[in-house]
């Protein structure tokens, strides 16, 4: 077990979203947490991404409290890259990947040869070698969004959080990050926990799914084994049909309606 | 940006930084060799250097006394209050704070007045050590108290640039209130006092103004370039902090506080001097064309600022002297709209 959640109870001041909540992540999977708004997903990635502290339960990275751990060797070890992120102004695209690696970096070794390899590399694999002077600002979105998953890699991590890395994307740039994040799967036998919105994307580029309502996880499985007719009723309040998609193979839902609330 | 790499050690400079703060220094020794010229006797630049270096010279010590400590107040003061306004420049993401913003100057400001208002005559006629000593020593306790006010009220789990600043902004508001309805109940004479001081003043300053603003700038300089990786990382959202794995809260607090106590001790020295802390680290900024302030390149353009303002001070009017801080405002801010204004284009 990578990444562990034990009985975490989440929340911002008095009000608690998440009520003792358990979830493991295996190494070297990619697993994706779905759920209506405000079910707390984005509250638990953050959580175990050690961004939130839990008030109760503790998260365990490789077995051992995240809170014990220096951040700094957290950080060595796991990237996070936060929904919509914020970067000063004028901030190049090579600027911001080289900050990736300020957790391998001290005031005398500001900028190593590993430092330089590791930021080309991840140019490279997001494809944005020939952006990298280019301004954050004057990018598309989804190139926007491969800078900052580009950052992410210049870290080095193996196991990677990313919280809604589709959002503002038109599906195009969207199955583009995903394909991305796949290779990194592939490719490396990175672990990825991500929080996606887009069910159908989430059924054909996880190899786990978990749902969650109302802080609670509601089910987790393949994505044949979450992601049912009941369940969509059940978490989503949402009546659709699940047929195979007729690409993947793997659970496609076609929307019928909204449950009549009684 | 260059790398100066070996195999273990690897800094990052940009030349332009280093340019500059070195003409900077040159620059600066310059405008102090030719306000030192300046006093109840005039000299020339040849009599001050030779004052200056050559211990037998009849200027030896008109110079070592009071001309070089004067100099030398106005150019650590300079420094000390342009690095404390970088510093909370970057961390607010706005170039408009500075020491101010933090409650440091205006609760100095507070603290001297009622000072020197509220002991009345009584305070005027206290001899010697105390009077010197006093001021500085209330400026620094209500500098250090206005910003732990503006600290505690920002404060909501954390701490957030854009809270800070319009948290700081009101709390300044109300000292500055006090401080004006305490110089118009007071003595006329405690008052036009008061007014020196709280226009920044670098007027009689010795050799006692001079170590304790040294002394800060020896401890805090090195520690706070030790924190330049912070700052440049701070930069980002709070979240993308974390994840790089800085520990963002008190990475904050203490970037702070180094600022706090450098913006207190200038203070103490010389009075709020206007525009310093604010205008220094834009003018750096945009000279070295760096994506925050450069620290020791603002710290070295305030010091040269003040410098300057200090010299048109003294000569524009003769034989009345201004208080510094009149044209430190009146000097900075035309040269910060003509930097904004050409940075537009």
């Amino acid at each position: 077990m990578r990444l562990q959640a034990a009985g975490v109870k989440l929340g911002y001041g008095d009000r608690l979203i998440v009520d003792g909540l358990d979830l493991g992540i295996e190494a070297s999977t990619v697993t994706t947490i779905i759920g209506p708004n405000g079910c707390g997903k984005s509250t638990l990635l953050r959580a175990l991404g050690r961004l939130l502290k839990p008030q109760g339960g503790e998260v365990l990275l490789d077995g051992k409290r995240i809170d014990r751990i220096p951040t700094r060797e957290v950080a060595k070890v796991l990237g996070v890259l936060p929904q919509a992120p914020s970067a000063p102004e004028g901030l190049t695209v090579a600027d911001l990947v080289a900050r990736g690696r300020h957790p391998h970096q001290t005031w005398y070794r500001q900028w190593s040869s590993d430092d330089e390899g590791a930021v080309a590399a991840a140019l490279d694999m997001t494809g944005l070698s020939d952006l990298a002077e280019r301004p954050l600002e004057e990018l598309s979105g989804g190139q926007r969004q491969r800078a900052w998953i580009s950052m992410a890699l210049a870290q080095g991590t193996d196991l990677l959080l990313l919280d809604e890395p589709t959002t503002f994307l038109d599906l195009a740039h969207q199955v583009e990050v995903l394909e991305l994040v796949r290779h990194l799967h592939e490719a490396a036998g990175r672990t990825v926990v991500m929080v996606l919105h887009d069910l159908n994307l989430a059924a054909r580029y996880a190899d786990r799914l978990v749902a969650m309502r109302a802080g609670r996880v509601v089910a987790s499985g393949t994505p044949h084994e979450v992601l049912t007719e009941g369940l969509l009723r059940e978490v989503f309040e949402l009546d659709a049909k699940v047929i195979a998609d007729p690409v993947a193979g793997t659970p496609l839902v076609v929307p019928i309606g909204p449950l009549p609330r009684d | 940006m260059t790398t100066l790499r070996t195999s273990t050690v690897s800094w990052r400079v940009r030349p332009r930084a280093v340019a500059l703060t070195l003409t900077g220094l040159v620059l600066l020794a310059l405008l102090m060799a030719l306000d030192m010229r300046i006093g109840e006797i005039e000299m020339t630049l040849p009599e001050v250097l030779t004052g200056t270096f050559d211990v037998n010279s009849a200027a030896h010590f008109v110079i070592m006394e009071l001309r070089l400590p004067r100099a030398l107040t106005g150019a650590l003061v300079g420094a000390a209050l342009a690095l404390s306004g970088a510093i909370i420049q970057s961390i607010a993401r706005n170039p408009l704070a500075s020491p101010e913003i933090l409650g440091v100057t205006t609760g100095a400001s507070v603290t001297v007045v009622a000072g020197l208002v509220l002991s009345g005559s009584a305070y005027g006629t206290v001899s010697g050590l105390l009077a010197t000593l006093g001021v500085p020593a209330l400026a620094l306790l209500g500098g250090l108290l206005g910003a732990a006010i503006v600290y505690g009220l920002a404060w909501r789990r954390g701490l957030d640039g854009y809270r800070l600043v319009l948290v700081g902004i009101g709390v300044a508001a109300v000292f500055t209130n006090v401080k004006f309805w305490l110089l118009t109940v007071g003595d006329i004479n405690d008052t036009a006092r008061a007014m020196v001081w709280i226009s920044g003043s670098l007027n009689g300053r010795g050799w006692e103004h001079v170590v304790p603003t040294a002394l800060a700038l020896a401890v805090l300089v090195p520690l706070t370039l030790l924190g330049t990786r912070s700052l440049d990382a701070l930069r980002f959202g709070d979240d993308t902090v974390t994840a790089l794995g800085v520990r963002v809260n008190p990475a904050r607090a203490l970037l702070i506080l180094a600022a706090v106590l450098l913006a207190a001790v200038a203070t103490a020295s010389a009075g709020p001097i206007a525009f310093v802390a604010l205008a220094s680290p834009q003018i750096a900024l945009r000279l070295v064309r760096s994506g925050r302030p450069p620290l020791l390149c603002s710290a070295v353009v305030g010091a040269v600022l003040t410098t300057a303002a200090d010299l048109i001070a003294r000569t524009v009017f003769s034989p009345v002297e201004l208080p510094v801080g009149i044209v430190t405002a009146v000097l900075g801010a035309p040269y910060l709209i003509h930097l904004i204004w050409r940075s537009r284009k």
